[in-house]
Parts: structure tokens; sequence; C-alpha cells
């Protein structure tokens, strides 16, 4: 479980977020929501910190990270695994090497164990042979699913997306939905994605934290979102279910 | 001067909470092979035509009848050791790697692969720019010790083609007088400009924000910075050791 407590952060005179809490629930996809702008992606940077806030804690499993020393956070850094909005492979390295960085970094493996581990990812993510293929000559969702095989290589407790299925077709996009959802339970994984993406609140959402303007206006589960009380929140819901309506009538 | 404090900030935090070491061995030998192969063409190319150059036009400035000639391969010698080698090729470097470093480093940020290295709780200026820097103090002194031969040898192809002197002249010339420690300064210099000319496009190329075209203005500010900072090296190193 990771819960962050009255974060603030603050870029100049634009102050993008003012002072928001949550929970984000263990062996669970929890979805972080919002219209573009937000700051979804800073607050996602602050939890795992790539960001230090200006104010506010966060908590994995009770430990503090930004109150962590150095060892500690490196300890809570190496249970994260994180899938980019722009997939982020290494791109002189082949879909192999990139999936195997965090053993080479991380583990004392055997290369053999390496391998297998790689190959045992690989194939989960659905790309079982393309070992030897450079990121430049795979497709976006492909990169996505090497992304995703990355990020759970090194068995991380925590998996963070960032608008995992942006850019993609809506199939690929659900196939890359179902697969974080499954890897999620299997592995018993906290996962959280930030999304602006209303096929993916109801295909995978267990809990749900709408942002606007920097702050949290609603949290609750898939099943609880038509019940809202928060006017904005409800105009995101219908804007986009009506936006999906007219898109699947053409 | 803000600029100065944030790269000393900098570079000391390529030495802290660093990997073990065997990670970086690797990475070392990778980017020894790259600035090497990458640059030994043009070294060559400039390096001998440096030397050619030299000889031929302190031949021509040699008019009083008095000056034997072997002072032309002396004179050659001395300006290649002391100057031409370490400072042309540094400078030819500096554009050749800088700017490779710079972009490199500027894609990597702007494509999140450093933040995808700094989730695993990597030191990825430490895992990315310390074997940079290394590498470069490695190869640049075989770059330009190989400058240095090629330049006196360039000079002496030039000077017994133009007839400004004999083979014989030329060879002892380039033995008169000859003073060990300028090889040491020539490698001490090149030491130097390496490290100056990694880091600072290192440091160019990590801190890029936004995008393509600022991975590009990164590239150039990154090569104009080295070859001023590489100038006033070169001047200050000549004053403490020379002088
Ligand atoms: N490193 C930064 N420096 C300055 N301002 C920033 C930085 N990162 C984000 N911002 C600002 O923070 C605000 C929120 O940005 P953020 O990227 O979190 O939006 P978002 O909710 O992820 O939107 P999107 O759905 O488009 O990705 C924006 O106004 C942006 O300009
Ligand atoms: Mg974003």
């Amino acid at each position: 479980m990771i819960e962050f407590q009255g974060l603030h952060k603050t870029f100049g005179s634009n102050h993008v977020l003012k002072g928001v809490s949550g929970v984000l629930e263990a062996g669970k996809v929890n979805l972080i929501l919002g219209g573009s702008g937000t700051g979804k992606s800073v607050l996602l940077k602050c939890l795992v910190g790539l960001l230090q806030p200006d104010d506010g804690a966060v908590l994995y499993n009770g430990r503090s990270f930004h109150e962590s020393n150095v060892t500690e956070k490196k300890a809570i850094r190496r249970e994260i695994g994180m899938l980019f909005q722009g997939s982020a492979l290494f791109d002189s390295k082949t879909v192999e090497q990139n999936v195997m960085f965090p053993l080479d970094m991380l583990s004392n493996m055997e290369k053999g164990e390496k391998i297998d581990r790689v190959n045992f990812c690989l194939e989960r993510v659905g790309l079982a042979g393309k070992n030897d293929l450079m990121p430049s000559e795979i497709s976006g969702g492909m990169q996505k699913r090497v992304g995703i095989a990355r990020a759970i290589v090194a068995n991380s407790k925590y998996l963070f997306c960032d608008e995992p299925n942006s850019g993609l077709d809506p199939r690929t996009a659900i196939l890359i939905d179902d697969l974080i959802k499954e890897i999620t339970y299997e592995y018993n994984i906290t996962t959280t994605v930030v999304t602006h993406d209303m096929n993916s609140v109801l295909g995978i959402g267990d809990k749900i934290l709408y942002f606007q303007a920097g702050e949290k206006l609603w949290e609750g589960t898939r099943h609880e979102i038509y019940d809202a009380k928060v006017k904005e929140f409800n105009d995101f819901i219908f804007a986009n279910i009506a936006m999906q309506e007219l898109k699947n009538r053409n | 001067m803000r600029w100065l404090g944030r790269y000393i900030l900098f570079i000391g935090s390529l030495f802290k909470n660093r990997e073990p070491f065997r990670v970086y061995v690797q990475q070392i030998l990778n980017e020894c092979v790259n600035i090497g192969i990458d640059s030994l063409v043009i070294v060559v190319i400039v390096s001998t035509f440096i030397g050619a150059v030299t000889a031929v036009q302190t031949a021509y400035n040699m008019v009083s009848p008095f000056i034997p000639n072997y002072i032309i391969g002396m004179l050659v010698r001395d300006m290649v050791v002391l100057e031409l080698a370490p400072t042309i090729t540094s400078v030819v470097l500096a554009g050749k790697v800088g700017s490779h470093i710079a972009g490199s480093l500027g894609t990597m940020r702007i494509t999140e692969q450093i933040d995808a290295i700094e989730i695993m709780g990597i030191n990825s200026a430490s895992y990315l720019v310390l074997p940079k820097i290394i590498g470069a103090i490695i190869v640049f002194p075989m770059l330009v010790i190989l400058a240095a031969f090629l330049g006196i040898y360039g000079g002496f192809v030039a000077g017994v083609a133009t007839n400004a002197l004999t083979q014989v002249e030329y060879v002892y010339g380039v033995q008169y007088e000859f003073v060990p420690f300028n090889v040491g300064f020539m490698l001490i210099k090149t030491v130097v400009f390496a490290f100056i000319i990694a880091s600072i496009s290192s440091f160019s190329g990590f801190f890029t924000k936004g995008g393509a075209l600022e991975v590009g203005k990164a590239s150039t500010q990154a090569v104009t910075s080295s070859c001023i900072a590489v100038l006033l090296a070169d001047y200050i190193i000549s004053q403490l050791l020379l002088v």
C-alpha cells in the first residue's frame, strides 16, 4: 500500500500540486484520472521520487520515501518498476538487453538465470523470441510491452504506468490494459496507472482517484463512479462516455 | 557563475553513491572504443597536415643563411609536441566527441531513459557520465601521441619534398636538444583537456530540457563551451608549467 499526504509542488509561480492526499491499494490497479495538464505526471514523479515535493509525505508500506536516507531510498527504489509515457527503452540496447538491464544492475544472478528470467518475462508480455530486435525495429505497442517486461523483471512490488495506452490504437490499448491488470493480480503488485482514458476506467480500474487543477476531487471504486456527487467528475465521465458513443457509432 | 556552481555540484554527484566498480568496466571499454574509432580518421588527417604546414611555413620564414636547416626539424617537433598535437587535437575532439556525448545524453534525457535508470535506484549521472570521462582520459592521450608522431612525420614529408632540408637534417633536428619533459607536458595537458571536454559536454547534455530542438542546442553549447574551456586551460597550464 502506498499513502501520500499533503503533497505540494510548485514550479516557479505555477502551483501544480495543491496538497493532495490519497491511498493506493495493494494488489490492485489504482487509476489516477484527470484532464490534460492537471498534474498527473507530476504527482507520479513525486510518488516515485523523480521529483522532490515541496511539502508532504509518501509512505511505501509505512516507510517514508522522502525522509529515508540514501540506502533506504535505494531499497524502496528497487521495489519500483515504471512504464514511461514514451516507453523510455534504451535505444542502443536490444530488447533482451533492455529487459535484462535491471537484473544486470541490481541482482547477483548468473548469466543463465538472467536469460531464463528475461525469456519468462518476454513470453509473459507476448514477445517470446523477439530478444535480438532493437527498440527502433518494433512497434509502439511492442515497445510498451518491453517496457512492462523491464518494469517487472526484477520482481517489483510497485508498478507505475504513465499513460500506458497513449498513442496506441483502441484494440492494442485494451490489450496493454489487460496485460497490466493480469500482471497486477498474478504477482500481487500495487499498480498505479495515470490515464485520461475512460475505457481504462471501466476496464481495469479497481480504485479511481480523480484530479483536477492539482487537487483530488473524488476517490472511490469503479462501481461507485455513477453515484459520485462531484459535478466536475460527473461532467468528465459523461463527456468521455458521450465521446465513446460517438466514436463507436462511426 | 551559477553555471560554474552547478557544474561543480554535478561533478561531485558523479562520485556519490556510485555503483560497484565492476558495473563500470564494460561501460568504460565501450566508451573507449566509441571515442577512439569515431575520431581516428579526423585526427590522422588533421595532425599530418598541421605538421606539414608547420614545416613549410617555418622553412619559408627562415631566410638567414646562418641558421642551420635542421632547426626546422627541431621547431616542428617543439611546436607539435607542446601545442599543436594536444591542443588542436583536443579542439577537434571537442567537436567530434563533445557533440556526440551531449547529443546522446540529451536524447536519453528527453526520452526519459535517464529517469528509467534513476527509478531503479541507480545514480544515473554517475552510471552514464563517469565511463565517458574515464574513457576520454584513457583514449585522448593515445590519440594525441599518434597525432604528435604523425605531425612530425608530416613535417618530414613536406620539408623534404619542398627541398627545404634533407632527410638527415630533419631527423637530426627532431633529436636535437630534445626535452623529455615536453612529452610529459603534452600528456598532462591532454588529460586535463579530456576531462574538461567529456565533463562539460556531459553536463550540457545531461540537463537538457524540452525536445529535439534543445538537444541540438545542447550539442552546440557543449562544443562551444568546451573549446573555450580547453583554450583557457591551455593558457593556464602553460603559465604554470613552462614559465
Ligand atoms: N519539470 C517541470 N518544470 C516546470 N513545469 C512543469 C514541469 N513538469 C510539469 N510542469 C507543469 O506542471 C503542470 C502539470 O503537468 P503534468 O505533466 O503533470 O500534466 P498531466 O496531468 O500529466 O497532463 P497530460 O495528461 O497532458 O500528460 C503543467 O502546467 C506543466 O507545465
Ligand atoms: Mg502526463
